[in-house]
């Protein structure tokens, strides 16, 4: 079995197991290229339907690419989409500018998906996270215990052996799963090339710049780059030296902002 | 670099022993940092007051980093000419014992560290058994800070005759044993002239030495995984453990051992394949209906290899809770898709693997971090084969009140 294919199964055996164990489960979203890739091995999963809803959280401050992608794509993959939006704060004007970053993050991400999980009950929820990313996220487990608050307790996460993948709901407890968590970079998108999934035109070089990870409007930045298509994003990210996420604002203000997201719940 | 391909190699070995610089080192050796790692690292090595210390590329969390240790099972990767490889770093202190064996558990190659100064200890021992458990099958050994002991050939074959006979003890063969000094970046990326002794490969390129797994060719194991429904019909979904799986091919369902044949087996899109192998997920369609914890493997006369149907099983297991085992108590037992409640009904021996010395015959209890052999009765006969002959078919989990608290593998 070639290499990508060995990734595909994997995840697939995971998203089954996360199915057959709770069952009350939803995947989220961001239209970015893990979660769209997660999106495809989930199609693939369940022959082409997705038994579950699958939530986007809009701050409102996506990029207009952004939406347009998801409408199109959501009706062409016949998805139950749920759009979770914290219209409170959004109404009451609530920006990157005008309180602080991690604020704006908290109650237009983190808290609208709490609402969301909230009034459906979900008892899972499927992300497209990835090792590699960033530090913290290379303590992650498949299946991930969270509290009410969200609170993920990385010290003392139950073990993880083998594929017995620990799934123990308690009253106030949802799990997170994370099926592609052994893929890097370069692996997505050589599966994004082999399957032929799509994917943003913002990932694309224009004028000298493309985007690398892809967040809101006011709080990521493209990368210089030439590479236009997936050939030649694939043969930059073999060459280059710089972070994923140089681009996105929320990882830079000091080196354990993410970590304080990650203890606020934030995916 | 090599499309694709990569290795999972579990860093284990007692707290302080290297770790950490070790994996640093090859990061750095191997120019996989990015610019903004280095950066980080610049920066709290300046904050903390400490001068560059490789360990921090793997110690990300700020309170980790307070605390100086590796605390959970963390995944990094760099890649070399031949391949990508996913290190994964594995705690050496005794209470997050849980996390090396949960990183181990998914390892294909591993490197035991033995700081030279300090030589075989607790943690190393611990670490031998649970690799003993897994079945590791590639091993590095590398006995670090040779630079301390001024690269001493004496010490040096010391330690290793000592490391030997407790992995031959457990059945493990180490592929290498290497003088390095992780520090001084002395055989770690680079073979180095000193110490002169030494001929053998540094950890680079032994590493690369090791092949992925192969695959031997053995009989179907197909445990089915759930049941969906597809065009109006039953379709059980699975992952191919063993062998491979052809269209039309007749089966035994296990336990029950009921005859049936493989209608069709679907994937998506390409609906219909001909033929499913190992580690594959697939749909099959089935003249019978069957549900999760069923397992289909060839027909009687056409096995190489059978299965046991059991429902007492003989076992080696590694307690992993810090609330001990009292004999009798009830457990849930998980091995593939198949779950059943059970109980230890006999420990014919239990004991600490870091001092091997002391042995409780008939034990009463199986406290954390300890190693026992144990008799387990079981609820519902399970499908089983031995560790060694079929990895994923034996070994198991024992869950208490929905947590993991011991690993193992039938004897
Ligand atoms: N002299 C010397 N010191 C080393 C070497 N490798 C690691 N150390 C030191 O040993 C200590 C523990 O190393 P670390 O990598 O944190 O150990 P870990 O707990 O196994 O991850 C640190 O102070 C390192 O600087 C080596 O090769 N030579």
């Amino acid at each position: 079995m070639d290499y990508l294919s060995k990734l595909e199964n994997k995840s697939i055996y995971i998203i089954r197991e996360a199915y057959y164990r709770f069952k009350n489960i939803a995947l989220l979203w961001s239209i970015g290229k893990d979660s769209t890739t997660l999106l495809w091995l989930c199609r693939k999963a369940f022959f082409g339907e997705i038994p579950f809803p699958v939530i986007h959280i809009d701050t409102g401050y996506k990029f207009p690419e952004i939406y347009r992608f998801r409408d199109h794509y959501a009706k062409e993959w016949g998805l139950d989409l749920i759009i979770g939006r914290n219209e409170e704060k959004i109404t009451e004007g609530m920006g990157p500018d005008r309180e602080d970053k991690l604020l704006c993050c908290t109650e237009l991400k983190t808290n609208a998906l709490k609402k969301v999980i909230e009034k459906e009950g979900f008892k899972a929820l499927l992300l497209g996270i990835r090792r590699d990313e960033h530090g913290i996220r290379a303590k992650e487990r498949y299946f991930s215990p969270r509290d009410r608050d969200f609170k993920w307790n990385y010290k003392d996460q139950p073990a993880e052996l083998w594929d017995q993948y620990n799934a123990m709901a308690q009253e106030d407890t949802h799990f997170r799963i994370h099926p592609i968590l052994h893929m890097t970079e370069k692996d997505i998108w050589r599966y994004v090339k082999k399957e032929e999934i799509p994917s943003s035109e913002l990932y694309f070089s224009k004028e000298g710049k493309r985007f690398r990870s892809i967040g809101c409007v006011p709080c990521c930045t493209p990368v210089d780059s030439e590479a236009q298509n997936i050939d030649e994003v694939i043969y930059e990210l073999e060459h280059t030296h710089e972070a994923e996420r140089a681009g996105r604002a929320q990882d830079k203000e000091d080196a354990y902002v993410m970590q304080k997201l990650r203890a606020l719940g934030y995916m | 670099m090599t499309q694709g391909t990569s290795l999972y190699v579990a860093i284990t070995g007692h707290v302080d022993h290297g770790k950490s610089t070790l994996i640093g080192r090859l990061f750095y050796d191997t120019d996989s940092l990015p610019e903004e790692k280095l950066e980080e690292i610049r920066k709290i090595s300046l904050e903390t007051g400490e001068e560059m210390q490789f360990a921090f590329i793997m110690d990300h969390l700020e309170e980790e980093r307070g605390r100086g240790i590796t605390i959970d099972t963390a995944h990094t990767f760099f890649s070399t000419e031949k391949r990508q490889y996913v290190i994964i770093d594995t705690p050496g202190h005794k209470e997050f014992l849980k996390n090396m064996f949960t990183g181990s558990s998914h390892a294909e190659a591993a490197i035991l560290i033995i700081d030279a100064l300090e030589g075989v200890m607790d943690q190393t021992r611990r670490h031998c058994h649970i690799l003993g458990l897994i079945g590791i099958k590639q091993l590095i050994v590398v006995v670090n800070k040779m630079d301390l002991i001024g690269y001493d050939k004496e010490k040096f074959d010391k330690i290793v005759i000592e490391i030997t006979d407790l992995l031959e003890s457990l059945s493990i063969r180490q592929n290498y044993n290497i003088p390095i000094s992780a520090k001084e970046g002395v055989n770690v990326a680079t073979k180095s002239e000193e110490p002169r002794w030494y001929n053998g490969p540094d950890v680079l390129q032994a590493l690369d030495s090791f092949n992925e797994l192969e695959v031997e060719e053995k009989d179907l194991r197909f445990p089915i995984q759930d049941v969906y429904e597809l065009d109006g019909k039953p379709l059980a979904v699975g992952r191919v453990e063993s062998g491979g799986m052809k269209k039309g091919q007749e089966v035994s369902i296990l336990p029950s051992g009921k005859r049936s044949k493989i209608l069709s087996i679907e994937k998506y899109p390409d609906r219909n394949i001909d033929f499913a192998e190992i580690e594959e997920c697939v749909g099959i369609n089935l003249d019978k209906s069957v549900s999760r914890g069923d397992l289909l493997t060839p027909p009687e006369e056409s096995r190489t290899l059978t299965p046991g149907i059991v429902k007492t099983i003989r076992t080696n297991i590694f307690w992993i809770d810090s609330n001990p085992y009292n004999l009798g108590e009830e457990i849930i037992f998980r091995s593939t898709t198949q779950e059943t409640v059970g109980k230890i009904t006999k420990i014919y021996k239990a004991y600490d693997p870091a001092d091997a010395e002391e042995v409780w015959e008939n034990a009463e209890v199986i406290g954390d971090s300890q190693v026992a052999e144990s008799l387990i009765e079981l609820d519902k006969p399970i499908v089983t084969d031995s560790f060694n002959e079929i990895p994923e078919m034996g070994r198991f989990v024992l869950e208490r009140e929905g947590y993991p608290v011991a690993g193992g593998i039938i004897l």
